[in-house]
C-alpha cells in the first residue's frame, strides 16, 4: 500500500500551516485515499493504476490553493531569545504584546509604577508647558521674527515717575525716537495701565493699553469689527478718542454684540467711543497677559488731568516695539539707536532734574533686542522660578525613576528563573535585555501618557495660582509640538533610567545556578543588591532636598484706595475732606485704628528723594519717602523706638517734621541722639532744598518689596503735604473679619462722598500677591517634597522586605540558634538605618548646597537653617523607621522551622 | 470533480455562485441526518447521484474546511475501540438553519428551472 502521508504532505508544501493543523490534514486525507485506494482495488483496477488516479487527483486538483484560502497561515513562532538579524526592530511588536501581558499579570505593579511615571512626567509637563507658552512661543502675529524691542541698552539708573508693566521710555523720547529712526520700518510704543470701568461707587477695571497710532499697523494686526487705531487717531490734544476692545473683552463684556460699533464704554467716568475689535488670538505684545481696551496714547490727557504722563518729561511708562526694515538686524538696529541716543536725550531732557540726573540721563543709549516671542515682565519674574520648579520636578522623576529601578530589580529577582530557563534555551543576553526594556518601554509609555492628561490640569492649575486679582495672567496652554516632544523624550529617558540597569542585572545570571534547586544560600548575594541599596541612599538623599522649604507671614489690614476726582473738589477743601472720611472710618465699629497714607508699604510703588546730608559731601544719598497721618504706626503695629508720633503740633505753616528708621539712622544720623537733628531734601532745579526736623525713630520696616533689604524711610506728615492729591489710601486696623470691615467702610463713603471710587484689598492679600513667586515655590516644593518623601519610603520598605525575604534562611538559623526576636528586628533595622543614614548625609550636603542656589528667590530660607534640616532629617527618619519596622517585625515572626525546610 | 455542463450559459459569477451554494448544499444536507466522516460524505455524493457528481480528495476537503470555518459544520476526532481515529463532521445549529434557507432557495430554483425548461412539453 503507498505512504498516502508522504503524498499528501508533499502537496501542501510552500503552505506553511501551523504544525498542529497540518498534522490533521494529512492524516485525514492520508486515511480518505486509503479507503479509496483499497475500494478501487476491490472493484478491479489494478494497484498501479490505481495509485496514479489518485495521484493525479491530489495533485491535479489545487488541493494547497484551495487551502490556502481556508486554513490560516502558522504565526512566527515565539522563540524566546530568538535574534532575527537583519531587520533591526522585527519582534519589537512582539515583545511590547509580551510586556502587556506582563503588565496584566501584575496589575499591582504596573499601577505604582505607572501611578509613580505619571506623577513625575505630569509634573515636569506642566512646568514645561508653562515655560513654553511663557518663553519659547512666539506672537500670534505675522512674520513675529521682523519685530524687536527697543529700550534704553545696559544697566541705567533713571529717576522720575514709574507707571505700567514695560516703564522703559518717556512719551518724549518715544517720539523723537519716532521721528528719528531708520532701522524700522514701522514702530510702535505703548503702555499699561488698569482703568476704571464704573461710572461711580466700587472699581471694576478694564486691563487698557495706551498704544501708539502705528501700534497695530506694525504688529500687522486686522480687525475682526469695525477698525483698528491709526496715527491719525494719536495726535496730541486728541478731544474724544475712540478705543478698540479685544475679542475677549467684547464677548465678555458686551455679549459679542456687533452693534457696540459707535457706541461708547467708560473709562474713569469718561465716555470713549467703540471703534473696533480685535481678533481672538491677539492679546497684546506681553506674553501672560491680555488687554481688555486699547486706546491711543493722546487719550492719557483726557484720563489723567493733573498728572499727565504724556507731557511729563520724566514720566517713564512706555515700551516700544518695532518692525526691522528689510535687510537691518537687530544689532544693526542697535547701533543706529546708539548713534542717534544722544541727540534724542539732548532734546528730551526734563528741565526738573539737578545736574547728577541729567549727567546720566544725557549717557544713556537705546538698544533693540528680538521680540519675536513679545515683552513679557512675566518672563522676567518667573523664568528663574520656573526652572528651579522644573529641576524640582525632575528630581521628582528621578526619585520616581529609581523607586521603579527598585521595583524591576525586584521582579527580575522573582524572574530569575524564566530568564535562566531563556536563557537555557539559548536566548542571546541581548535578545533578554530587549525583552525586559520593551517592558520598562511600555511603562515608560503609559506614565507619560497619564503624565500628559495629569500636566493639562496641573499646568492649569499653575496659572491659576499665578493669577492674583489685581493682575490676572493669560497664559494660552495647548499643548504643541514642543510640548508633545518634551513628554517624548522624557518617557524615553525615563525608560532608560529605570529600565536599563535593572534589565542588565537580570539578564546577567548565570542560568545554571539560577535553575539549581532553589539558587538558595545562607544570605541572598550581596553583589546584585547593591544597586537597590544605593537607589534607595539617593532616594533619601533626594527626598531630603525637597521636603527643604520656605515659610512666609501675614497681616490683618484692610487697604481702602478712595479716589476723588470725580467729586471734582478743589484743592483747599481736599485736606478737610480726607480727614473727615478718616474720623468716619475710625467711627465704624470694630475699626480699632486707621489712617491715610501715601505709598502702602510692599504694593510695588514708591517714592524717592535725592538727600542733602551736613554730616557728608554725598553728591547724593537716595532715601525713601512716604506720607502718613498720625496713627499709622500703630495701625501697622511699627513699634516706636524714640521720639513722637505725628500729632496736632505738625500743621502746614509749622517746622517740617519728618519721622525716619532705624536704618535711615544708622546710615545717615551716625552720631548722638537723632531725635531734633535735621536733615534736608534736594529742592527740584531752581528750588531750595528742603529741611526736615527729626522727631521720631521706627522699627525698620519693608517698603516697596518683601525682599528688598531694609532700606532708609523718611515719613512726613500727611497734615504738612502741600500738594494735595484728589485719592487718598487708608490703612484700617480692626478686630473683625476683614469682609465685614470692609462692608461698613464702603457704606460710610458711599454715604460720604457718592462720587468716590473705591477699591478695597487685604493687606495679607497684597503680601500674598507679593509672594506669589516664594508661595509658589513653598507649596509647591512642598507638595514635591512630600511626594519624594513618600516615594522614597516605598523604596526603602521593598529594599527591606526584600532583604528580609532573602535573607530567611539566614534569620531562620539565627532564630533555631536562639536569637531574640529583639535581636532579629535589631539585625534589619540596623540595615535600614545605615541606608538612612548615608541617604541623610549625602542629602543634607546636596540640600545646602541647593539652598545656596534657591537662595536668591526664596524669600526667608536660610540656607543651612539648623531647624529645618533638623526638621526634615526628623520627619524622613521617623517615616523610614515605621517603613523599615514592618519588615523587621516580620522577620521576627519567622517560624524558623518552616524559613528552613520551605523553597 | 463536479460537473456542472447546464451551469455554461449562466453569467460566469452566478455560476460561481451556484456552484459553490449547491456543492455546500450536497454536504450540509449529507450532515442533516447524523454526523459522517469525510470519505463517507464523498462516496454518499457519488452513489446517491448515480456517478454523476463526484468529489476527489482535493475539493471535498477545502470544502469541509470552509463550512467549518464558517461555523456550519463542526469537525472532531472520534476514537472507536479497535479502529483508528477518524474525523467527523455534523451540522451545527447555524449549519442547520442554513440548510434549511438553502433547501428552500434551491427547491424555488428548480421549480422556476422546470417552469422554463418544462414550458414547451406541458
Amino acid at each position: 500500500m503507498p505512504e498516502w502521508k508522504d503524498e499528501v504532505r508533499a502537496s501542501l508544501v510552500g503552505l506553511e500551516l501551523e504544525p498542529a493543523r497540518e498534522a490533521e490534514i494529512v492524516e485525514e486525507l492520508a486515511q480518505h485515499l486509503d479507503e479509496r485506494f483499497g475500494d478501487l482495488v476491490t472493484r478491479g483496477v489494478a494497484p498501479e493504476e490505481a495509485r496514479r488516479t489518485l495521484v493525479g487527483e491530489l495533485r491535479g486538483g489545487g488541493l494547497a490553493a484551495q487551502l490556502a484560502r481556508v486554513t490560516p497561515r502558522a504565526r512566527p513562532a515565539i522563540a524566546p531569545g530568538e535574534e532575527r538579524r537583519g531587520v533591526l526592530l522585527s519582534g519589537v511588536l512582539g515583545d511590547l504584546k509580551y510586556a502587556a501581558r506582563q503588565l496584566r499579570l501584575n496589575p499591582g505593579f504596573a499601577a505604582v509604577a505607572i501611578l509613580s511615571l505619571a506623577l513625575g512626567t505630569g509634573a515636569n509637563t506642566a512646568i514645561f508647558q508653562i515655560l513654553d507658552a511663557v518663553r519659547l512661543r512666539a506672537l500670534p502675529v505675522a512674520k513675529p521674527q521682523e519685530l524687536a524691542g527697543v529700550k534704553i541698552a545696559g544697566k541705567a539708573s533713571r529717576t522720575g515717575w514709574f507707571s505700567g508693566r514695560n516703564p522703559d521710555l518717556t512719551n518724549a523720547v518715544w517720539e523723537a525716537l519716532r521721528d528719528r529712526q531708520q532701522a524700522f520700518s514701522q514702530i510702535a510704543a505703548w503702555g499699561t495701565d488698569r482703568l476704571d470701568l464704573s461710572k461711580g461707587g466700587e472699581a471694576r477695571y478694564a486691563d487698557t493699553l495706551f498704544v501708539s497710532g502705528s501700534f497695530f499697523e506694525t504688529l500687522d494686526v486686522r480687525p475682526v469689527l469695525g477698525r483698528l487705531l491709526t496715527p491719525a487717531d494719536d495726535r496730541r490734544g486728541c478731544g474724544s478718542a475712540g478705543v478698540v476692545l479685544s475679542d475677549a473683552f467684547f464677548r465678555r463684556e458686551l455679549g459679542g454684540d456687533a452693534s457696540i460699533l459707535g457706541r461708547t464704554v467708560s473709562l474713569e467716568g469718561h465716555p470713549f467711543e467703540v471703534i473696533g475689535v480685535t481678533p481672538p488670538a491677539f492679546f497684546g505684545v506681553e506674553v501672560g497677559r491680555r488687554f481688555d481696551v486699547a486706546l491711543p496714547i493722546c487719550a492719557d490727557a483726557l484720563i489723567y488731568v493733573e498728572t499727565r504722563r504724556s507731557t511729563s518729561p520724566s514720566a517713564w511708562w512706555l515700551g516700544s516695539i518695532g518692525r526691522l526694515a528689510p535687510g537691518w538686524t537687530a544689532e544693526r538696529a542697535s547701533a543706529h539707536l546708539a548713534a542717534i541716543s544722544p541727540g534724542i536725550f539732548q532734546d528730551t531732557l526734563p528741565p526738573r532734574y539737578d545736574a547728577v540726573d541729567a549727567k546720566g540721563y544725557l549717557a544713556f543709549r537705546l538698544g533693540a533686542t528680538p521680540a519675536a516671542s513679545g515683552v513679557s515682565s512675566l518672563r522676567r519674574r518667573y523664568e528663574s522660578p520656573l526652572v528651579l520648579l522644573m529641576a524640582i520636578a525632575g528630581l521628582v522623576l528621578l526619585i520616581a525613576c529609581a523607586n521603579l529601578a527598585n521595583l524591576m530589580l525586584a521582579r527580575a529577582s522573582a524572574r530569575q528563573k524564566e530568564m535562566a530557563v531563556r536563557l537555557a534555551l539559548g536566548a542571546s543576553r541581548g535578545r533578554l535585555v530587549r525583552q525586559l526594556m520593551a517592558e520598562s518601554l511600555l511603562v515608560a509609555c503609559l506614565g507619560a501618557a497619564c503624565g500628559t492628561a495629569l500636566a493639562q490640569a496641573l499646568s492649569r492649575l499653575l496659572v491659576a495660582f499665578l493669577s492674583t486679582q489685581r493682575a490676572p495672567l493669560f497664559v494660552d496652554l495647548a499643548a504643541g509640538g514642543r510640548v508633545l516632544g518634551f513628554t517624548i523624550a522624557l518617557a524615553f529617558a525615563t525608560c532608560i533610567l529605570f529600565g536599563l540597569t535593572p534589565a542588565i542585572q537580570a539578564a546577567r545570571i548565570a542560568p545554571g545556578e539560577a535553575l539549581k534547586a532553589n539558587a538558595r544560600g545562607i544570605s541572598g548575594g550581596r553583589g546584585r543588591f547593591g544597586v537597590r541599596r544605593v537607589l534607595v541612599v539617593s532616594q533619601v538623599a533626594l527626598s531630603l532636598v525637597l521636603l527643604l522649604d520656605a515659610g512666609f507671614r501675614r497681616e490683618n489690614i484692610v487697604v481702602a484706595e478712595i479716589d476723588l476726582t470725580r467729586a471734582k473738589l478743589p484743592a483747599e477743601r481736599r485736606a478737610f475732606a480726607k480727614t473727615e472720611l478718616l474720623d468716619r472710618i475710625r467711627a465704624i465699629p470694630g475699626v480699632s485704628s486707621a489712617a491715610i497714607v501715601a505709598v502702602v508699604p510692599v504694593s510695588g510703588n514708591g517714592w524717592n528723594e535725592t538727600l542733602r546730608l551736613p554730616s557728608s559731601d554725598t553728591k547724593g544719598e537716595v532715601a525713601n519717602f512716604n506720607r502718613v497721618s498720625p496713627g499709622y504706626f500703630e495701625t501697622m503695629g511699627t513699634p516706636f523706638l524714640g521720639g513722637r508720633d505725628f500729632d496736632g503740633r505738625d500743621v502746614p505753616g509749622g517746622p517740617k517734621v519728618a519721622i525716619v528708621t532705624q536704618t535711615f539712622v544708622r546710615k545717615f544720623l551716625k552720631d548722638g541722639n537723632p531725635i531734633g537733628k535735621t536733615f534736608a531734601q534736594a529742592g527740584e532745579a531752581g528750588k531750595p532744598d528742603l529741611v526736615y526736623e527729626v522727631v521720631g525713630i521706627v522699627k525698620d520696616a519693608k517698603y516697596t518689596d518683601l525682599r528688598e533689604e531694609f532700606t532708609p524711610i523718611v515719613f512726613l506728615p500727611e497734615a504738612q503735604d502741600t500738594e494735595l492729591a484728589p485719592d487718598l489710601r487708608i490703612v484700617v486696623r480692626s478686630e473683625l473679619p476683614p469682609a465685614g470691615v470692609i462692608a461698613s467702610m464702603k457704606r460710610t463713603l458711599s454715604d460720604a462722598s457718592p462720587a468716590a471710587v473705591l477699591v478695597f484689598s487685604k493687606l495679607e492679600t497684597t503680601i500674598k500677591e507679593a509672594l506669589l513667586r516664594e508661595r509658589l515655590m513653598a507649596t509647591l516644593s512642598g507638595f514635591f517634597g512630600v511626594l519624594a518623601a513618600l516615594l522614597a519610603m516605598v523604596g526603602l520598605y521593598g529594599v527591606i522586605s526584600y532583604m528580609v525575604a532573602r535573607r530567611r534562611n539566614e534569620i531562620g538559623v539565627r532564630i533555631a540558634l536562639g536569637a531574640e526576636r529583639r535581636d532579629i528586628v535589631k539585625l534589619v533595622m540596623s540595615e535600614a538605618a545605615r541606608l538612612l543614614g548615608i541617604g541623610l548625609v549625602a542629602g543634607t550636603v546636596l540640600a545646602l548646597a541647593a539652598a545656596t542656589t534657591a537662595r536668591a528667590l526664596l524669600y526667608g530660607l536660610t540656607p543651612g537653617d539648623p531647624g529645618t534640616v533638623a526638621g526634615a532629617v526628623f520627619v524622613l527618619a521617623a517615616v523610614a523607621a515605621l517603613a523599615s519596622f514592618l519588615p523587621a517585625r516580620r522577620a521576627a515572626g519567622f517560624d524558623p522551622v518552616r524559613a528552613l525546610r520551605d523553597e | 470533480m463536479v460537473v456542472y455542463v447546464d451551469m455554461k450559459h449562466v453569467a460566469p459569477q452566478v455560476g460561481r455562485e451556484l456552484k459553490k451554494g449547491s456543492a455546500e448544499l450536497l454536504v450540509l444536507s449529507l450532515l442533516a441526518g447524523r454526523p459522517r466522516h469525510g470519505y463517507e460524505i464523498g462516496k454518499l455524493i457519488e452513489e446517491r447521484s448515480d456517478g454523476v457528481l463526484r468529489y476527489n480528495v482535493a475539493s471535498l476537503y477545502p470544502l469541509l474546511y470552509r463550512l467549518e470555518k464558517k461555523g456550519l459544520v463542526d469537525g472532531r476526532w472520534v476514537e472507536k475501540a479497535g479502529q483508528r481515529r477518524r474525523r467527523y463532521y455534523r451540522l451545527t445549529p447555524r449549519g442547520k438553519s442554513m440548510l434549511k434557507e438553502r433547501r428552500s432557495l434551491f427547491a424555488e430554483f428548480v421549480l422556476a428551472m422546470n417552469r422554463v425548461t418544462g414550458g414547451e412539453h406541458a
